[in-house]
């Protein structure tokens, strides 16, 4: 009985991403069909260009890496209970601090400057996100809003920044370069694109997060608090630190994002360096079922269909279809009740028959 | 013989036949039989998890059998939702109520069925019709009351107008009086004697026996998902229904030797405690409990009795006075610091305070010690180790299904509470705050649980048991204080005073006035 529990339970996590997945592709193609495009061609245009070139797996993975970052960062915060939507702030101030220590440190040997540019970028998101929690603790400010609004701060300070006192010459909007020892070896080199070492810290971050959550005190105390802080706090464990801890490591990860677009992409602050990727993370952390394996394979989920879109669009099907694909997954995932009522009828049926 | 089995279900208002309901992994209802007459007040009782609530859901239409018939005054009649069951004049007032805070009791009355001038909502007629009713069977309701100002007594009187304004004949009442005071208890009861006197036909979900005895005609016994007795209530006694519930003899009153009392462990001094709004709830209290005895506050809900708990046990500022434990003013102290000092507290409320439900038995068994070197290495949780207590807890409460993995809201009632006790009681503590322990528990759980809180006191815990239920009070307490309006009345033993005398105190007489009178 409790194998058959923890298979259920097992089940459930994996059998409802994956669902939702297979059950968008049937619905574009539908769509697709219904415009008059063949969805075979369009399908396999996506996998080409997701997986079928050296070049094509190189640029899948660099779009995965900064998306499995943000995708933890609001993992993490959901396992707590908040809902950070501010990832995408927390990132910019992490890129932008790293990318100002970056500039800095061409004096230091890589074994210094990589660890040194990593944590200010983490420390810069944790600080930006621990506003968000410390107005919650203190203020009862909901951290929705507070993210949001810390969201555009962060851009306007962002956009000053590389547009006057930290600009490089030429008059676009971007910073100086970091210096070469900060910057990530290029694991695989081709053509114009190249894999940095940014991945290895993505995944590490997987693994740190995953025991965090799952092993240690802290990954039970937040755990508590973001289910019933009443019962939390009834069981000795601080409501305020937890929260103000939740947000600050969900902030870290986002800034850790933000620092990889830095030390292994752009080389600098660049003005658009923060796209949407902290919206992305929300997506992803909902495929994921905020489990951190789970967001890892959604994270590169997305980016395989964000990669392979261009390929569809060269193959004569508009690339807008994965904004569909995608939509219909989040609605899927969202609505998982629907999915398990289906399940439940279909396994009543079964037992009828 | 179909003919037949119609004419002889003529005289039931309500019959249900083999009904079948099954769940994942439990029979809830194995081929059960209910016969309820026309026009009388029908119990059904039953530990929890019996099935009593599955089967009413499917006589409501909540729920679908999996098998089985139902006869509606001898007709057979599918209910496959609720409006199949309104329609065949079945109502349902449910244990938790089904009412939006924010309106009006007109408002929720009608919600769904509302009588109109045109497109606009005939307020004024809704209102007559209204109070129709009320008079008609003395449920008396003030029309234009917002339901989240009014007790949760009147709520249930709306409830019930509800389900009278829909037609209904057939009352179903799920648990009605869990939450209810021994005197709304009572004005319940006069609106059932009332119904019942119009005609309408009631069945009543319980299983607190003194209130099948009050009130019913006859009763149907559940245990395990099937039927195990059907009486008539003046045929049976308190004893021989807890039989057929449990399936043994209880003890309906717990044994319990001579308190052997030690030092003070507990003073608190001139309390002071405001509730949620700022209103003073807890108004100079003092109160002294000592190991090996049970300090009984008896009081009617909400008379300061929640405040003075969370006060001691750290979940609320204390405004002035002071609490002393172990000789050390921990008036300040948090809620942890409380704990590891060696404070046990069963909370009022197990699924608000006492479990995370969202998590497994086995991270529920160590809430609050979760950072002792027992369980916890520096940073990283001993899994294996906690695993390992939990199943010891698991095995040593009875809590069941014994499966650690299993999530805290997937227990019954009783076995969240056994889980809350077990993992309290294992931290050893000196001192234990107990409020409310057996609040909808089954006789079973409660027997269980009172066992429990005596073997505490034996081993020298100092208890202070909080609860609303006279009769727990008075069984389990060496000492009674009776907390009215966040004062204490007065101090009295289980043996020299009676329940009058407490019952007066709680509303509001001091101990000293009513001796004087007496004298």
């Amino acid at each position: 009985m409790a194998n058959g529990l923890k298979k259920f339970y097992m089940n459930d996590k994996i059998v409802v991403p994956v669902f939702a997945v297979i059950t968008s592709l049937f619905i574009a193609a539908i769509v697709m069909i219904m415009i008059g495009k063949n969805p075979i061609v369009a399908y396999g245009a996506l996998l080409f260009g997701a997986f079928g070139t050296k070049g094509a797996l190189i640029n899948n993975l660099m779009k995965a890496t900064p998306l499995i970052l943000t995708g933890l960062s609001v993992g993490l915060g959901f396992r707590a209970g908040l809902f950070n939507i501010g990832a995408n702030g927390q990132l910019i101030i992490g890129a932008l601090l790293s990318t100002y220590i970056g500039t800095k440190m061409i004096a230091y040997p890589f074994y210094l400057s990589i660890p040194i540019m990593l944590i200010t970028g983490m420390v810069g998101g944790a600080l930006w996100a621990a506003i968000a929690g410390w107005l919650k603790v203190a203020r009862g400010a909901h951290e929705v809003i507070t993210t949001i609004m810390l969201n555009y701060v962060a851009v306007f300070i962002a956009n000053y920044v590389v547009n006057g006192p930290f600009q490089a010459p030429g008059g676009v909007p971007k910073s100086p370069e970091i210096a070469y020892s900060a910057r990530f070896p290029n694991l695989i080199t081709s053509g114009a694109t190249w894999l940095s070492a940014g991945i290895f810290v993505a995944l590490t971050a997987v693994v740190v997060v995953y025991i965090l959550i799952e092993k240690t005190k802290m990954g039970y105390e937040v755990k508590a608090v973001g289910f019933n802080p009443y019962a939390a706090e009834y069981g000795g464990i601080s409501i305020g630190r937890n929260t103000v801890m939740a947000m600050a490591i969900s902030g870290a990860l986002a800034g850790l994002a933000g620092t990889m677009q830095v030390m292994g992409l752009y080389y600098r602050y660049l003005g658009a360096l923060g796209g949407s990727m902290g919206f992305d993370g929300i997506t992803i952390a909902l495929i994921g079922q905020n489990d951190p394996i789970g967001i890892a394979f959604a994270a590169f989920l997305i980016s395989s269909i964000r990669a392979g879109s261009n390929q569809m669009q060269i193959a004569g099907v508009s690339k807008n279809i994965v904004i569909i694909i995608q939509g219909i997954i989040i609605f899927l995932v969202a609505t998982n009740r629907l999915v398990k009522t289906f399940m439940f009828w279909k396994r009543k049926e079964v037992e009828e028959a | 013989m179909d003919k037949a089995n119609k004419k002889d279900y003529s005289k039931y208002a309500v019959v249900m036949e083999k009904i079948v309901k099954r769940f994942p992994g439990v029979l809830a209802n194995d081929h059960v039989d209910l016969f309820v007459e026309r026009g009388e007040i029908h119990a059904i009782v039953g530990e929890n998890g019996a099935g009593k609530t599955t089967l009413m859901n499917q006589l409501y239409g909540l729920i679908n059998s999996d098998s089985g018939k139902i006869y509606i005054n001898g007709a057979e009649i599918k209910i496959r939702n609720p409006n199949d069951a309104i329609n065949a004049k079945i109502g349902m007032v449910h244990q938790h109520f089904m009412l939006v805070d924010r309106l009006s009791v007109v408002e929720n009355i009608v919600l769904g069925m509302e009588p109109v001038y045109g497109p606009f909502f005939a307020r004024d007629k809704a209102r007559k019709q209204i109070n129709e009713l009320s008079k008609r069977f003395g449920l008396f309701v003030e029309p234009d009351a917002i339901i989240e100002d009014l007790p949760v007594g009147i709520q249930q009187r709306v409830e019930i107008i509800k389900v009278l304004y829909r037609g209904a004949e057939i009352l179903i009442l799920d648990e009605p009086t869990a939450v209810l005071t021994p005197q709304e208890t009572e004005e319940l009861f006069e609106i059932l004697r009332a119904l019942k006197s119009q005609g309408k036909t009631i069945i009543f979900i319980t299983h607190k026996l003194h209130e099948v005895m009050a009130i019913t005609n006859s009763v149907t016994v559940m245990r395990l998902g099937k039927v195990t007795g059907v009486v008539k209530t003046v045929d049976t006694n308190p004893r021989e229904l807890a039989r057929m519930m449990v399936g043994r003899d209880v003890l309906l009153r717990v044994e319990k030797g001579e308190a052997k009392v030690g030092k003070e462990i507990l003073r608190v001094e001139d309390l002071h405690v405001n509730e949620n709004r700022g209103l003073e709830a807890v108004r100079g209290l003092t109160l002294s409990v000592k190991r090996g005895e049970i300090v009984g506050i008896a009081g009617v809900a909400g008379n300061g009795q929640t405040e003075l708990v969370e006060a001691i046990t750290g979940l609320r500022k204390v405004e002035e006075g002071h609490v002393i434990f172990k000789g050390v003013d921990i008036t300040n102290f948090s809620p942890k610091k409380r704990r590891d000092m060696g404070m046990g507290h069963i909370p009022e409320d197990r699924l608000k305070h006492g479990l995370v439900t969202a998590f497994p038995l086995y991270y529920n068994f160590i809430l609050g010690k979760h950072d002792d070197p027992q369980f916890c290495d520096g940073e990283f949780l001993k899994m294996p180790d906690i695993k390992r207590f939990s199943d010891e807890l698991v095995k040593r409460f009875d809590v069941r299904p014994p499966l650690i993995n299993l999530l805290g809201a997937n227990l019954s009632g009783g076995n969240q509470q056994k889980v809350i006790v077990a993992r309290e009681i294992s931290f050893g503590p000196d001192f234990m705050v107990v409020s409310q322990p057996t609040r909808g528990l089954d006789i079973g759980a409660i027997e269980f649980i009172h066992k429990t809180i005596i073997s505490m006191r034996d081993k020298g815990v100092g208890v202070l048991l909080i609860s609303m239920e006279l009769e727990e009070i008075f069984s389990l307490s060496d000492r009674i204080l009776v907390m009215y309006e966040g004062q204490i009345m007065g101090e009295v033993t289980p043996q020299e005073t009676t329940t009058e005398e407490v019952g007066l105190m709680m509303a509001g007489h001091r101990l000293e006035d009513l001796r004087t009178q007496e004298a």
